[in-house]
């Protein structure tokens, strides 16, 4: 029989003032196996853990139960306080009386009964709780970042700097990601690329950085510590040791029609290509889909102007399989596609382009050379509208409900860099709400409005229409003039809101880390494991976490690289000990549990047994603590019943049932 | 029969994943959303971890509903896990419906981290179903003693 | 028969097998049971008619422990359950040599019985190798008939086909004697309200005594331990201090078996009660069926059983509402 000490949080008044705690120390005394129950105002604090302590040591207490807050929140630290008094960790069970039971209900009686339903549940668990030894497994030092952005330059920049080996994976011909896009940032109007090149070159000459661009991950198996990852080297058709990067090749393809990425789409390129000048490594792809070698069998023209004989058309995909402790998500975001948003007549007109566009425009390495001008005709633009909010903060399901969080700023960057070249150029920004908390941010936009005249109309645009002229008609309100708004236009701009890169659902699923329904991958713990995932040993760099903008993407990833070194550092890592085990004796061998692990961790021995004298060898499931990560699936396939969970055993479960059915 | 006028308190369990399902319980607490008070919620690692047989305990022993709350497929912890908790819930749920169990007394829902709203509202729900459907007395009665 | 017990004879002298698993006579001619053979003398006794119901293959899973091989005497349906045996590492494919046995559908007594048929002192028309369509019964009230059809187990009503899924040699014609919706039963059952539903299997399961012979004669419930022995679920309870084994023990079979059920229909053949245990399984066969694709148990010894498996795009448990 256990001897077992509840203890009830007051948690302040969190709990306290819903549920009557005294009267939930009363009730679990009459609970069997119950020796001792006492309340206190914070059992988390210092002094609560002391009087867990004091108690373990005075009643010779087996196990222990502490009705609080969430497990997620405080079962670390009332296990750790229980080990430091001698008991085996395992052998606490929480009841979470504060987020399942005081915050959501009113009535003090209803929640007390409640609470009270709740510790009993956990003490008949604590009934058959076992001591547990955690196990040990082996740390890969080495990591993985996903994504060659500025997130997954700085995070590989930060781990490669601490010592140990990263590998990034980018799936475009080169790193740089979206801010390689952009040509100047907020709110200094530093030049893009004259801070971000430094750091591609940085991370390229890193003798710890390996980066495989080009590439995507195909498969990830294993655990915190211990991931094995296929990548996928795309076949570029250029062999990269033999490449100087010349550039003869992409200046002779014929085949010069394909959208430029890099220039969204506003431009073409050649069918052989670097993204961007500036590009690491400055080695060209070739497009496939585009050459024509490859559509018609003729050409070859690349291959034979390379002085390096460096084109490969025979070259295959070829899957590079790794080992790595550690994996940081830092894929970044593209902006949504406006096919909802028709009214904006994006898809009718050329002249209305989205922010991300306007980059590239203003861009001397854009497809205008950096001259401000109309796509439709070439012709220098007098009015410009900017609407903000496209697609962020909607409350409908055409667009996002969040705010992207970098677009006031941008587009204040935009008005006054454009009023600051072109003065004859006449600006107006529509919007919602103009939001400026950063450093430096509010004097920005004020400057935008104060010194270079942008007007800010507080109000949404209806409508663009475009007209016979090639004009645009822009059809708003303006909320604080209480007034419609019809207005001409040369050009709009669409603040469209950005979303995580699409391909990330597909990476946290083989990574098993949580995405909410915006496709943000989900922190450990919104505010105290922001880069965190709650999938051990993979963190999140950047906007795949959350809309961020530069300054706040290169903090995060700082942080998710310093969290990585924490986890690499280590030499050993203790197993979750919760993992299933097969009773020899009742295990019929059938293979069931094997065929659903998805972790490979159970194989068959054929083995000798002793089932009451009967002495027989035996096809027994064996299950590898290193591997099983305690998901419990073969516990239900198993048809016996011989496979069980530890810490979440079959009687355990069951007697928390009854308890809560009692 | 007892003829008392006390309101019908159905007794719920709620099993969710530790994962998403359990946090999202954790986001509707601290969120403040309310739901009612009779369902109790039993941590597991995984839809997966949920024996049909913890389900079938639960109405013998007297609960009026049983819901299992999941991460949504594809989004399992362990990848694989509540893809098999799907074929078998379902399998399950048919089973008690061909012999005359309510359905409704039964449900899935995948409930993300992030969902806190959607636990609060499906919880609603759940219990406004069962209280239409009043006291389970059949699983209870299944093998009629008399 | 004669030329299975000649077969057997050659076998056990050639040293291919070291024993025969097949059937015997019992107390009534109606009633032969499994049984072992070693000599040519013991093999005397062998018999094999219409009443041979029974399935062997589970008496493999002990068989295959044994030195040398066993021949075993397997009818169509029968093989599906084999390989079902083979898949869940059970039985030992070498230690048998499986003679495939003609099968034109079995008997239920209790169908006579019901035809009123009673006091039976001797059965004609049961043998295999004449293919008779009439049974002819000596009764101690003078002779009586039915025709066989009329007499044969609801599962060869809905047979499988005639075809061996595993065998070494095949001795004997089959027939293939589905003359019924195998799924007619259940669809029945379907179609009732929850009221109606709860009523009729609450009456059936009512009548169970416990007496484990389903889980027994089940080759499926192949468990060295079955959970509802084991002390792990705290679902053994012999003192009867708690009815959750009483009330769930039949839907909870159901589920453990369900997706490895060939349907061999044995539960309810045996059933003392006449429980019509088969519906339960059957009822998992058509939902896998109609949700996950037509599957067979047994069919193969290597594919997946729909409960270890899944897709992407399963449909939702909510299905079992919208149906």
């Amino acid at each position: 029989m256990q001897r077992i000490g509840v203890f009830v949080c007051h948690c302040g008044s969190n709990i306290a003032a819903t549920v009557d705690v005294k009267k939930v120390v009363e009730m679990v005394q009459m609970e069997p196996g119950v020796v001792h129950a006492e309340d206190y105002q914070y059992m988390c604090s210092e002094a609560g853990q002391a009087k867990i302590a004091a108690a373990i040591h005075e009643k010779n207490l087996t196990g222990i139960v502490v009705c609080s807050c969430s497990p997620r929140m405080h079962e670390n630290t009332f296990r750790t306080a229980a080990q430091r008094a001698g008991l085996n960790p395992y052998m606490v069970e929480i009841a979470n009386i504060r987020e399942h039971c005081s915050w959501i209900h009113k009535d003090m009686e209803e929640a007390t009964k409640k609470a009270v339903i709740l510790a009993r549940a956990a003490i008949a668990k604590v009934n058959l709780n076992t001591p547990l030894q955690p196990g040990e497994s082996r740390v890969t030092k080495r990591a993985l970042v996903i994504g060659g952005g500025i997130a997954g330059i700085q995070t590989a920049l930060d781990i490669a700097d601490a010592g140990y080996e990263v590998d990034i994976v980018e799936k475009t011909p080169s790193i740089g990601g979206r801010m390689s896009q952009l040509d100047k940032t907020f709110p200094t109007l530093d030049c893009s690329a004259c801070i971000l090149t430094p750091k591609m070159v940085e991370a390229a000459a890193h003798e710890k950085i390996k980066i495989y661009t080009y590439s995507e991950v195909e498969k990830v198996s294993g655990f915190v510590g211990d991931f094995t990852v296929d990548i996928r080297k795309k076949a570029r058709s250029v062999d990269a040791n033999k490449c100087t990067g010349c550039g003869v090749c992409q200046e002779k393809c014929p085949s010069k029609k394909a959208p430029s990425e890099f220039n969204r789409g506003l431009n073409t390129r050649s069918a052989i290509y670097t993204p961007f000048a500036q590009a690491i490594p400055n080695v060209p792809v070739i497009d496939r889909d585009a050459c024509l070698k490859f559509k018609t069998g003729k050409c070859g023209v690349c291959e034979k102007v390379c002085q390096a004989g460096a084109i490969d058309y025979t070259q295959q995909d070829e899957i590079v399989t790794e080992k790595y402790g550690a994996i940081v998500v830092a894929t970044g975001f593209d902006t949504i596609k406006l096919d909802n948003y028709d009214e904006y007549a994006y898809n009718q007109s050329k002249d209305v382009i989205t922010s991300l566009e306007l980059e590239r425009i203003m861009n001397a390495a854009g497809p205008t050379k950096g001259h401000l001008e109309r796509l439709s005709d070439g012709k220098h633009p007098h009015e410009m509208v900017f609407i903000q909010c496209v697609g962020s903060r909607c409350s409908d399901n055409r667009g996002k409900s969040y705010c992207s969080k970098i677009c006031c700023m941008y587009t204040a960057k935009h008005a006054m860099l454009i009023r600051d070249k072109y003065p004859d150029v006449n600006v107006t920004v529509f919007y919602i709400d103009v939001r400026t908390p950063g450093k430096n941010f509010d004097e920005f936009y004020r400057r935008a409005v104060e010194e270079y005249g942008v007007n800010y109309i507080k109000g949404q645009v209806g409508k663009v229409i475009l007209k016979p002229n090639g004009k645009l008609l822009v059809q708003g309100s303006d909320l604080l003039d209480n007034k419609q708004i019809l207005k001409e236009a040369d050009m709009v701009v669409l603040a469209t809101a950005i979303e995580p890169e699409p391909s990330v659902r597909q990476i946290a699923t083989m990574l098993t880390a949580s995405i909410d329904t915006n496709n943000f991958l989900t922190e450990a713990h919104p505010k105290l494991r922001p880069v965190e995932s709650p999938t051990a040993g993979v963190f999140l760099s950047g906007v795949c976490q959350g809309p961020k903008d530069i300054p706040e993407t290169v903090a995060q990833a700082g942080a998710a690289a310093v969290k990585a070194i924490g986890l690499l550092a280590k030499d050993k890592l203790m197993t979750n000990p919760c993992t299933a085990k097969a009773d020899e004796l009742m295990c019929n061998g059938c293979s069931t549990c094997a065929n659903v692990c998805p972790y490979g961790a159970i194989s068959y021995e054929e083995k000798e047994v002793n089932d009451h004298g009967i002495r027989e060898t035996r096809r027994i499931a064996v299950v590898n603590n290193a591997l099983c990560q305690g998901c419990g699936a073969c516990t239900v396939a198993c048809p016996s019943g011989s496979m069980d969970l530890q810490g979440f055993s079959n009687r355990q479960i069951i007697a928390e049932v009854d308890a809560i059915c009692r | 029969m007892s003829l008392n006028n006390e309101e019908f308190r159905p007794k719920i369990v709620a099993f969710c994943c530790n994962w998403c399902s359990y946090a999202g319980a954790d986001l509707a607490g601290s969120s403040r959303l309310a739901y009612p008070a009779d369902v109790k919620i039993i941590r597991v690692p995984c839809s997966c971890r949920v024996n049909p047989m913890f389900i079938l305990r639960a109405f013998e022993k007297g609960a009026d509903g049983v819901i299992l709350c999941g991460c949504h497929p594809g989004d399992c912890h362990y990848s694989t896990g509540n893809y098999y908790a799907r074929r078998r819930m379902t399998l399950l749920f048919s089973m008690l419906d061909y012999i005359g169990v309510e359905n409704g007394r039964t449900r899935v829902e995948w409930v993300s981290a992030a969902e806190g709203v959607k636990f609060s509202q499906t919880m609603n729900e759940f219990v406004e179903k069962i209280h239409s459907l009043g006291k389970n007395v059949r699983l209870g009665d299944l093998r009629c003693r008399n | 028969m004669q030329e299975l017990i000649s077969r057997a004879k050659e076998l056990l002298a050639d040293g291919t097998v070291a024993r025969v698993l097949g059937w015997r006579a019992g107390d009534l001619p109606y009633n032969p049971e499994p049984a072992y053979f070693t000599t040519a003398e013991e093999l005397e006794n062998f018999v094999y008619n219409g009443f041979c119901g029974a399935n062997l293959s589970k008496y493999m899973i002990e068989a295959s422990k044994l030195e040398g091989k066993t021949m075993v005497c397997l009818k169509p349906c029968d093989t599906y359950s084999f390989n079902q045996l083979i898949k869940e590492h059970r039985v030992d494919r070498e230690k048998a040599y499986i003679v495939g046995v003609g099968c034109k559908g079995k008997l239920d007594i209790e169908k006579a019985k019901k035809l009123g048929i009673k006091g039976i002192e001797s059965v004609s028309g049961a043998e295999m190798t004449n293919a008779a369509d009439t049974l002819t019964f000596q009764t101690i009230y003078g002779e009586k008939s039915c025709s066989y059809a009329e007499a044969m187990l609801e599962r060869c009503h809905v047979c499988k086909g005639k075809e061996h899924m595993v065998y070494d040699e095949l001795i004997g014609e089959s027939k293939d004697t589905k003359d019924a919706e195998r799924f007619a039963e259940v669809e029945k059952i379907e179609a009732m309200s929850p009221a109606e539903k709860f009523a009729f299997f609450q009456k059936e399961l009512s009548k169970c005594i416990r007496c484990n012979a389903c889980r027994n004669v089940c080759p499926a419930c192949s468990c060295r331990k079955c959970v509802f022995d084991s002390t792990k679920f705290d679902s053994a309870q012999k003192a009867n201090v708690d009815s959750f084994e009483e009330k769930m023990f039949h839907v909870i079979r159901a589920f453990h078996v369900a997706g490895r059920c060939t349907d061999c229909g044995e539960c309810s053949r045996v059933c003392p009660q006449g429980i019509p245990l088969h519906l339960f399984n059957r009822k998992y066969i058509k939902d896998i069926n109609e949700l996950y694709g037509e599957y067979q148990a047994g069919a193969d010894t290597e594919s997946r059983g729909p409960l270890t498996n899944f897709t992407f795009d399963d449909c939702e448990p909510s299905i079992v509402t919208q149906r």
